[in-house]
């Protein structure tokens, strides 16, 4: 069973949406897997000023989605970075058994997104 | 304050609700008339004598004659029973059984460990709406065949499979038939000298009975070995003190679900239609899984673009509306259901299908919440899975 967290963030999700004029974009997956998490970040002075996601995806890669955004927002690039798997699913209570495998999905994403923002700046 | 929310059960080919009158028919049989039955005291009659007026009502269902009943646990144990009851006759001989890509695990799995001990099978393939070329069964026989297990209607899309048709060509080629019915017994008519077999599988749960119990239909004069061992129950093929009162709770649903056949099945296809047609008005990029008509009139398998079906059916729980998904959470450890992948479905749609299985309660107010839930549902997700802003 989903924690309350998992399915309060999974039902009002914070940080839909795209960025424009994003500093950095990360993806991950594809529609045949099951699911695409593609994260924007815009970054100003190091640190990350805004997080967005667009997920396709089960609860699980929903609501990590938005947890990760949420933990990142506000971050330095460096702290940003530091966000552990773990941290995640703290975060939102935990994960039911068998469903942690797609928790990492929304971070790698996000590492994509800062990695795209190093290779540009 | 709690929210008190009406809750809409829509998922019928996973289970349904026990009939008042089935749990009253079951009652006497747990406290007053506990007897085994095969005790030869009064007690033991008493239980004897359930068991005998059950079987008998069970064997009507489906147009077959008392001894032909053999009572289970389940679905699944009745097709366990029935594959390897016929491949285990001949110990340490190599034999073939020709099954479909679409069955149910209880039977994939039976030819998984029956392949495991030295057997073949074959695995039809399906089209595309999901039924199997009758054709592709003929030209799979060999001279080592034995048994052909075809389900009658699939547990995910529904599909009615031809098993008149097979039914000829197993005889012609002197091969045993079995068919998987859990999904089609209750819903639709069905005969077991209609459809030709030699053995069907029925639970006992899928039409309104409790769990833990279901039959194989045995065809007389088909041979046939016990998987597991113990006293002479069932024939000798299931050994083992009879589940009375589970039996006779079965019983009391196969007669009410056969009296109900009249209404409905068309009552039920109704309902089916209209939602159907209310999705299809409503949601763009959907698609009916399965057949358009050759199909349980209780299932509706829907897919939509954009959308996963696990999010589908959390946002769909909280509306109050249970209905299943075909599509395993996406996490890369599990695939997508092997129903829809042997249907070959779009890749842009295999992750976000909803089973929806109505029942004898459901009403069309229920389908037109569902129909307004499912819109939107799938607008939310939409909105936070499209790679562009909407």
């Amino acid at each position: 069973m989903y924690s309350k967290k998992i399915i309060e963030e999974f039902t009002n999700p914070k940080n839909v949406g795209i960025i424009e004029d994003a500093d950095g974009v990360g993806e991950i997956g594809s529609t045949i897997d099951g699911d695409v998490i593609t994260v924007y970040i815009k970054v100003d002075d190091d640190v990350l000023k805004d997080v967005k996601f667009k997920t396709f995806g089960c609860v699980v890669a929903i609501s990590t989605s938005t947890m990760v955004t949420q933990l990142a927002k506000g971050k330095t690039v460096e702290e940003a970075l530091a966000i552990s798997n773990e941290d995640v699913q703290d975060a939102l209570g935990g994960l039911p058994k068998g469903k942690d495998r797609c928790s990492g999905f929304a971070l790698d994403a996000l590492h994509k997104a800062i990695e795209d923002y190093r290779n540009k700046s | 304050m709690m929210d008190i929310m009406k809750r809409i059960y829509m998922d019928h080919s996973a289970t349904t609700p026990v009939d008042p009158r089935v749990v009253d028919a079951m009652l006497p049989y747990f406290t007053e008339k506990f007897g085994n039955s095969s005790s030869l005291h009064s007690f033991g009659q008493e239980a004897a004598e359930a068991l005998s007026m059950a079987r008998g009502h069970v064997a009507d269902s489906i147009g077959a004659r008392e001894e032909e009943i053999i009572f289970t646990s389940g679905g699944t144990e009745s097709d366990n029973l029935a594959l390897q009851g016929v491949l285990s006759r001949e110990p340490g001989k190599r034999q073939h059984i020709i099954t479909s890509v679409l069955e149910h695990p209880a039977v994939l799995s039976t030819c998984d460990f029956l392949k495991s001990i030295g057997h073949d099978v074959t695995y039809v393939p399906v089209s595309s709406e999901g039924i199997v070329d009758v054709g592709d069964i003929e030209r799979a026989i060999r001279d080592d065949t034995v048994i052909i297990s075809i389900m009658h209607a699939n547990n995910e899309i529904g599909t009615i499979q031809p098993i008149e048709e097979i039914a000829k060509i197993a005889k012609d080629n002197d091969v045993y038939l079995h068919t998987d019915a859990v999904q089609s017994v209750g819903k639709i008519p069905v005969d077991v000298d209609q459809l030709g077999v030699d053995m069907l599988s029925i639970s006992s749960h899928k039409l309104h009975g409790p769990k833990g119990v279901g039959a194989l239909y045995v065809r007389e004069g088909t041979s046939l070995t016990p998987v597991i061992f113990g006293g002479g129950h069932e024939s000798g093929l299931r050994p083992g003190t009879e589940n009375i009162a589970g039996i006779v709770g079965f019983a009391k649903a196969s007669s009410i679900a056969k009296e109900r056949l009249g209404t409905d099945p068309a009552r039920m296809g109704r309902l089916r239609d209209a939602l159907i047609k209310k999705v299809f008005n409503t949601i763009d990029d959907v698609r009916l899984n399965g057949h358009a008509t050759q199909r349980l009139p209780n299932n509706a398998n829907l897919s939509f673009r954009h959308v996963e079906g696990e999010s589908m059916l959390m946002l769909l729980d909280i509306a109050g509306i249970a209905v299943s998904t075909g599509s395993a959470c996406s996490s890369r450890s599990q695939h997508a259901s092997h129903v829809l992948d042997s249907i070959g479905l779009d890749p842009d749609y295999i992750h976000g299908s909803i089973r929806i299985s109505l029942g004898r309660e459901n009403t069309m107010d229920e389908v037109d919440y569902l129909a307004e839930a499912l819109q939107e549902t799938v607008a939310k997700l939409r909105q936070i899975s499209s790679p562009v802003e909407c």
